[in-house]
């Protein structure tokens, strides 16, 4: 990349110690917005809900919470086992839309859509469809088996499923766009060889597409488990959390407690999260500030 | 004209296999909100792929807000569009300032600036909710508009600096030097040679923000609670609070407040794909 630019080539002027060249000045006069933005929006509030996180009672309280035992369980499911089924089909979607042909380049452009409209019209739409009694879902199979369908929502595993069901829907066409923006970056040429060597296509995906994606692909899968811990509208507007507060997730419990103004409770949980969170950042800072 | 062989059709069909699920599965979603949008009330449960009659009745209900959810349904999207637009300006304000000082002037403490914000950048948004809420109070801008702006500023401003500083590490150093040697100030430097070069990132940056912010649903429900003040979203969640919400009304709500920013993502595709994407994920 062009930051070329270090030591040799260093501000002219005299030392820093001495007096600051226009240009420094102005670019400590430039950059104060934005850290008056962040000291203001995230320094003060981390460290004032650290401070309100303080007592031991909390993660007492907190401990002894069944919901929060469940919604630590559910946040785990929906990463570990959500985001790595929306990445594999994320992967092999990608290789799909790298086939050039004008109907699959119409296709991309529709696949897109859930990632440009706004999610919370579209997850109301799924809740509408998973209605029991009114619901588009139950109606068709009313309709085809003469059965009452399932009460989806109210089922936690199911509601759940339909959580990270609704992640996926709105998420995957994000990671397909990237991964397939790392995939049409392969040399052609690679292809080509291997296809005179007469290599199958699983053989192509081995020992040609994986090896030159497997960084980007985990990348994308610690980014997007990161994201997700905070995908608060796929859970609270599909399920609220019910039934019988079943399907939180830490996200959307920090905020219940928030709602029933246990406000220590909810920055205890979410200080709960960060010994997870933290090196999963760190590790994503180190690979994006190199 | 030569016949395709048996091969070719071979690989045709199976990439339809794939194509047309994918094309089922990312449209339900919407056809199933259109399909409400366009229904009268009786034909909306009916179960069948298109009304028997359609209408734009549910839009026109919306639009003279003829329903009890939906009377300050104007003031509700001129909220959301003035929240969305002062933050996308704001953002690019302190954003492109940002990566100015730290690209090109190389400001002591530009990079460990540039660390705190990636840093900010991957703290879960739903967590910094929480205490950012309270700061609110603290601030006493609970129910104003500023705070869910400066918040959204907050929330997207560290992406922003980091792709305008991608795009600007690239630019010649030579430039500078040139503009510098003919008299340019710092000031003209920033106006006439960095701003120009850098518009389609700018473009990038400032659309993600203002769609960043239309979309925002957890902070506006917190931040925002009088009608006439909350924006779009948060009004179509708060129909959910009674059982007997009209669901078309709902669905056609929602159909007016998802095509604005469809609109501008893909008038902004080729912005928004070069500069975001690209940039999103360094391998």
């Amino acid at each position: 990349m062009a930051i070329t630019l270090s030591g040799d080539q260093a501000l002219p002027g005299p030392p820093l110690s001495a007096r600051l060249s226009p240009p420094q000045v102005w670019g400590i006069v430039l950059l104060a917005p934005y850290l008056l933005v962040f000291l203001a929006f995230v320094v003060y509030p981390v460290g004032y809900g650290l401070w309100l996180a303080r007592h031991p009672a909390s993660y007492v309280a907190l401990y002894h919470d069944p919901i929060f035992a469940r919604a630590a369980v559910n946040t785990l499911i929906f990463l570990v086992i959500g985001i790595n089924i929306k990445m594999l089909i994320a992967l092999f979607l990608s290789g799909f839309f790298a086939q050039q042909r004008p109907w699959i380049k119409w296709l991309s452009v529709i696949f897109i859509l859930p990632w440009a409209v706004p999610s919370i019209p579209t997850i109301l739409s799924v809740r509408f469809m998973l209605n029991p009694e009114w619901g588009v879902v139950n109606q068709l199979i009313f309709k085809f088996t003469g059965d009452d369908g399932p009460n989806w929502l109210n089922d936690p595993s199911v509601a759940l499923a339909m959580a990270i069901g609704v992640h996926i829907w709105k998420s995957l066409p994000f990671w397909t766009l990237i991964l397939l923006t790392g995939r049409l970056a392969i040399s052609h040429d690679l292809y080509e060889a291997s296809d005179v060597d007469g290599a199958n296509w699983w053989q192509k995906f081995k020992y040609i597409t994986w090896p030159s994606m497997q960084t980007l692909y985990v990348t994308c899968t610690l980014l997007s488990m990161i994201w997700t811990l905070g995908d608060f509208n796929s859970v609270y507007l599909l399920t609220g959390g019910g039934p019988a507060d079943l399907t939180h997730v830490l996200s959307t419990l920090g905020i219940r407690y928030l709602r029933l103004d246990q406000l220590s409770l909810a920055m205890a949980s979410i200080v709960c999260a960060m010994p997870f969170v933290l090196p999963l950042v760190y590790f994503m800072m180190k690979r994006l500030s190199r | 004209m030569k016949l395709p062989t048996l091969r070719e059709v071979g690989t045709e069909a199976k990439l339809l296999l794939i194509g047309i699920p994918v094309f089922i599965w990312t449209m339900i979603p919407i056809y199933h909100m259109f399909l409400f949008a366009i229904s009268p009330k009786e034909d909306a449960f009916s179960g069948k792929l298109w009304p028997a009659h359609p209408t734009l009745h549910n839009f026109s209900i919306v639009f003279h807000q003829q329903h009890y959810f939906l009377r300050d349904f104007w003031i509700q999207f001129w909220n959301s569009t003035v929240i969305a637009l002062a933050a996308g300006a704001l953002t690019l304000f302190v954003a492109t300032a940002a990566a100015f000082s730290i690209s090109r002037l190389r400001v002591p403490g530009g990079r460990a600036v540039m660390n705190l914000a990636l840093f900010t950048y991957f703290i879960p948004a739903a967590f910094l909710a929480v205490p950012m809420y309270r700061t609110m109070g603290n601030y006493g801008l609970l129910n104003n508009h500023w705070s869910l702006i400066l918040a959204m500023v907050t929330i997207a401003s560290p992406y922003a600096i980091w792709v305008l500083k991608q795009a600007s590490d690239k630019l010649p150093v030579e430039l500078d030097e040139a503009a510098t040697m003919d008299g340019a100030t710092t000031l003209q430097l920033f106006r006439l040679v960095y701003v120009p070069l850098m518009m389609p990132s700018l473009v990038a940056v400032g659309t993600y923000a203002i769609l960043l912010a239309w979309n925002e649903y957890l902070y506006a429900f917190l931040l925002l609670s009088k009608d006439t003040d909350i924006t779009l979203p948060v009004a179509l969640g708060n129909f959910l609070a009674a059982d007997d919400s009209p669901w078309e009304l709902l669905m056609t709500t929602g159909f007016i407040y998802a095509l604005p920013p469809a609109a501008v993502y893909y008038a902004f595709k080729r912005y928004m794909v070069g500069g975001l994407t690209a940039g999103a994920v360094k391998s």
